[in-house]
C-alpha cells in the first residue's frame, strides 16, 4: 500500500459569512478576499507540511492543479514540485496533475514535467486530468463539448513527444506543431506513472486501461459514496480481462487523527467544517455546464450531480463521520475504517487529506504524525500478493543528489562534470 | 405547419417544422431552440413559405458531432438549404441563429434575398458584456430571457410538469444536449469575429430588437446597424431577448413590413 500525503493548499481566512455573502468559492470568488502577505506564510507552511510529511515516511507528497478557487491556491503545481524537488529527495511528487486541455501548446507540459522528472531524479507521478468544468471551461475558456477530444489529442501530443526520439510534426485538429521535440526528456523511461484523476466520468475508465494508467478518484465525499464508481470500474477492468492489481486505482481521503473519537471532534471539526461548508461551496452552473460531460455519464449518473449540492448543506461533524465523508478519530478507528475503505475500493494507493480547511500548522502535523506512527504501519502490507507490483510508482536514479542536504558554496573546486 | 426531414450532404438529418406559401423564408432559431409553440412562424406562413429547420444536437436533428465551429454551422445552413431545394431564400434568425444566418450570408452574399436579424448574437461590446447563460442556474433563465418573466418560465417548459421527476429529467437532459451544442459557437464569449466579415453583405437586412432586452442590450443593434449600411432598425416594446415569443405579432408585422 502507497500513501501520498496531500495538500489541497486551502486558503485558511474564508470570512465566517463566506456562504451567506458570495455565491461561488470556485470562478468568481472575491479575489479581494486573497492577501499576498499572508500568502506568503501560507505558502510556506503548506510546502513544510509536505517536507514534514517525506520525514515521517510517506512515500509520496502531493499537490493539483486548480484555478480561481478559494480551496486551491495551485494554479500551476508544477511550481509547487518544483520547489519540493529541491528540498526532498525520497518521496514521489505526485502531481495529479496538468489540467492539459487548457494548455496552448501541451508540449509545454510534456517539457516541465520531463523537467522535474530530470530535477527528481525520476520522482515524478504525471497526472492527466480533463480538469474540472471551473477550472477548463469557465476559468480557461475551453468549449465543453470540445474539451474531451482536445484533452485526448493534448495526451497523445505529450506521450508521443516523450517516445520519440527523433523531432516529428504534429497536426492535429486544435494543435499544430511543426516540429515537436521534446528537450528535456523525462528520467523515467518509457515515462512517468501517469494517473488520470476522474471524478466520475465513466468514459475515463476505458481510456485508463488502454493504456494502462493508475485511475485516481477524487472525491472530498467519502468511500461510501465512492463505491459504486470504483465498483464500476472494477467490472470494467475484469470485463477487459485485465489483472486485478490494487495498483491500478488511487483513492482520496479526508483523514483526521487524534489520541481518541472526541480528541479528534474537538479539534479537527471547525477545519472539517470550513472546508466542507466554505470551500466547497460552489454555484452549482460552473460544476456543470452542458456539454462538458457525455450524454452516457449524464444518464449514467442520471440527476445525481443535480443533488450533490444539498448533500452538503447544513452539513455536521457527527454526519461525516457516520456517513464516512471523512475517517475521523483514534488511531485504532481510523486504521479499521481506512482497512474498510482500502479493502472496500479495492485501492493500492491512499491520497492522504490530512490537512483540512483552515487547520493551523500544528493539528496537521499532530494528525499527520499520528497517522504515520500509529496507522499507516498497520496498513502497509494490506495487499501482500501484489507486494512486488511497481508498475504504478516511480523508479527513480539510484544515484541522485539530496540538494536539501547541500549547501551552496560547498562544490569542490577544480571538479569537471561526470562522463 | 408540420415537421418534415431533411438529409444534409454532409450527413446531418433535420427536423424542419415547414408551412404556407409565398418567396421562401428560412428560419433559424436560437440556442433554446424552437419552443412548443411558435405564433411567429404561423403568422409568417400567412404570406410566405416557411421552412425553420432545427439545428443538430436540438429535438429530432442529428449530426451533433459533424459541427464543431462556427464555418461548419454556416455552412450547414447553405446545405439545409440546398437540402430543402430553395433557391434565394429570404433569411431569418433569432439569437445564436442570426448569428449564424449573417454569417451565411456574409459567406455567399449573393445566394439570399433579404436579411433578418432579431436579437442576434454574434458581437461583443466589452461596456455591454453579455451575462454568462452557460453560468445561470435554471430559474435565472427566464428572468434574462424575457420581458416578463413569469410568462417567459411557462413559455420555455411548453407546459411540462416540471415536479415529475422522468419529466425534469428528459427536459435536462435535452436542454443539456442543445445547450452543448450552442457553446460551441457562443461560448465561453459569443463571438466569433462575424465584425470583420460584416463588410461583405450585399441583402437588405433588418434589425429587430426587444427594447427590454436584458441578455444582449438594445446597444448591440446600433452596433449592427453601424457595421451593416443601410441596415434599418425596429425596436418592439415589450419585449425582451426572446421577442418572436413575447410579441409574435409586432415580430411578424415587422417582417412582413420589410420583406414585402
Amino acid at each position: 500500500m502507497k500513501f501520498t500525503w496531500f495538500n489541497l493548499m486551502p486558503w485558511p481566512y474564508l470570512p465566517d459569512d463566506f456562504r451567506e455573502k458570495h455565491r461561488s468559492v470556485w470562478v468568481d470568488i472575491p479575489n479581494t478576499l486573497y492577501d499576498p502577505r499572508r500568502g506568503h506564510h501560507v505558502y510556506h507552511t503548506y510546502l513544510d507540511q509536505l517536507e514534514y510529511a517525506e520525514t515521517l515516511g510517506f512515500d509520496g507528497i502531493g499537490c493539483n492543479e486548480h484555478h480561481q478557487n478559494g480551496y486551491g491556491l495551485m494554479p500551476s503545481p508544477n511550481l509547487i514540485a518544483a520547489t519540493l524537488s529541491r528540498r526532498t529527495s525520497r518521496a514521489a511528487l505526485c502531481v495529479i496533475g496538468n489540467s492539459i486541455a487548457g494548455y496552448n501548446p501541451p508540449i509545454r507540459v510534456a517539457e516541465e514535467f520531463a523537467m522535474l522528472d530530470v530535477i527528481s531524479g525520476g520522482r515524478l507521478i504525471a497526472g492527466f486530468p480533463v480538469g474540472t468544468s471551473m477550472d477548463t471551461n469557465f476559468c480557461y475558456g475551453q468549449i465543453p463539448a470540445l474539451t474531451r477530444e482536445k484533452y485526448r489529442e493534448a495526451h497523445d501530443m505529450i506521450m508521443k513527444a516523450w517516445a520519440s526520439d527523433e523531432p516529428f510534426a504534429f497536426d492535429g485538429k486544435y494543435n499544430q506543431l511543426r516540429w515537436v521535440n521534446c528537450w528535456p526528456k523525462p528520467l523515467q523511461r518509457p515515462h512517468p506513472p501517469i494517473y488520470i484523476p476522474g471524478g466520475g466520468s465513466i468514459e475515463t475508465w476505458d481510456f485508463c486501461l488502454d493504456h494502462d494508467y493508475n485511475y485516481s478518484y477524487l472525491s472530498f465525499f467519502g468511500y461510501l459514496r465512492g463505491k459504486s464508481l470504483l465498483d464500476g470500474y472494477w467490472d470494467r477492468v475484469a470485463k477487459r480481462g485485465k489483472d486485478e492489481s490494487p495498483y491500478r486505482a488511487a483513492f482520496a481521503q479526508i483523514i483526521c487523527v487524534a489520541d481518541t473519537d472526541a480528541e479528534a471532534e474537538r479539534l479537527y471539526a471547525e477545519h472539517v467544517l470550513y472546508f466542507f461548508n466554505r470551500c466547497l461551496h460552489i454555484f452549482p452552473p460552473f460544476a456543470d455546464p452542458p456539454g462538458y460531460r457525455t450524454m452516457a455519464t449524464i444518464k449514467f449518473g442520471a440527476l445525481a450531480q443535480l443533488m450533490r449540492q444539498k448533500v452538503l448543506e447544513n452539513l455536521t461533524w457527527k454526519q461525516l463521520v457516520d456517513e464516512r465523508f471523512i475517517i475521523a478519530g483514534s488511531p485504532e478507528t481510523v486504521r479499521q475504517q481506512l482497512e474498510e475503505c482500502i479493502k472496500g475500493l479495492r485501492i493500492g494507493h491512499l491520497f492522504c487529506l490530512l490537512h483540512n480547511g483552515n487547520m493551523p500548522d500544528w493539528k496537521t502535523r499532530h494528525s499527520t504524525k499520528l497517522f504515520a506512527e500509529k496507522v499507516m504501519p498497520h496498513l502497509r502490507d494490506v495487499w501482500p500478493e501484489w507486494k512486488h507490483d511497481e508498475r504504478w510508482w516511480v523508479h527513480p536514479m539510484d544515484d541522485r543528489l539530496r540538494p536539501e542536504e547541500r549547501r551552496p558554496g560547498a562544490e569542490t573546486s577544480g571538479a569537471e562534470w561526470a562522463r | 405547419m408540420k415537421w418534415t426531414v431533411v438529409d444534409t450532404r454532409k450527413g446531418t438529418r433535420c427536423r424542419v417544422l415547414e408551412g404556407g406559401s409565398g418567396a421562401p423564408v428560412v428560419f433559424f432559431h436560437g440556442a433554446g431552440g424552437l419552443l412548443r409553440d411558435n405564433p411567429f412562424l404561423d403568422g409568417l406562413a400567412q404570406r410566405y413559405h416557411v421552412y425553420a429547420p432545427e439545428w443538430p444536437g436540438y429535438g429530432d436533428s442529428t449530426g451533433d458531432e459533424l459541427l464543431e465551429d462556427m464555418l461548419d454551422f454556416a455552412l450547414h445552413g447553405w446545405d439545409l438549404v440546398d437540402a430543402l431545394g430553395l433557391s434565394r431564400p429570404h433569411l431569418a434568425g433569432h439569437s445564436m441563429g442570426g448569428m449564424i444566418a449573417a454569417e451565411m450570408a456574409c459567406l455567399a452574399p449573393r445566394d439570399l434575398g433579404k436579411l433578418a436579424l432579431a436579437s442576434p448574437a454574434g458581437l461583443w461590446m466589452d461596456e455591454h458584456p453579455i451575462p454568462d447563460i452557460f453560468a445561470l442556474l435554471p430559474y435565472q433563465l427566464a428572468d434574462v430571457l424575457f420581458h416578463d418573466p413569469e410568462r417567459g418560465q411557462a413559455l420555455l417548459t411548453g407546459g411540462a410538469d416540471l415536479s415529475d421527476m422522468e419529466a425534469l429529467k428528459e427536459f435536462y437532459l435535452a436542454s443539456q444536449r442543445r445547450l452543448a451544442m450552442a457553446g460551441k459557437i457562443l461560448f465561453p464569449i459569443p463571438n466569433r469575429r462575424l465584425a470583420k466579415r460584416l463588410y461583405r453583405l450585399r441583402a437588405e437586412t433588418l434589425i429587430v430588437w426587444g427594447a427590454g432586452d436584458r441578455l444582449i442590450v438594445p446597444a448591440y443593434a446600433a452596433r449592427w446597424a453601424a457595421a451593416i449600411p443601410g441596415a434599418r432598425v425596429e425596436p418592439i416594446e415589450g419585449a425582451g431577448h426572446m421577442l418572436p415569443y413575447e410579441q409574435p405579432e409586432a415580430f411578424t408585422r415587422a417582417l412582413v413590413g420589410f420583406l414585402g
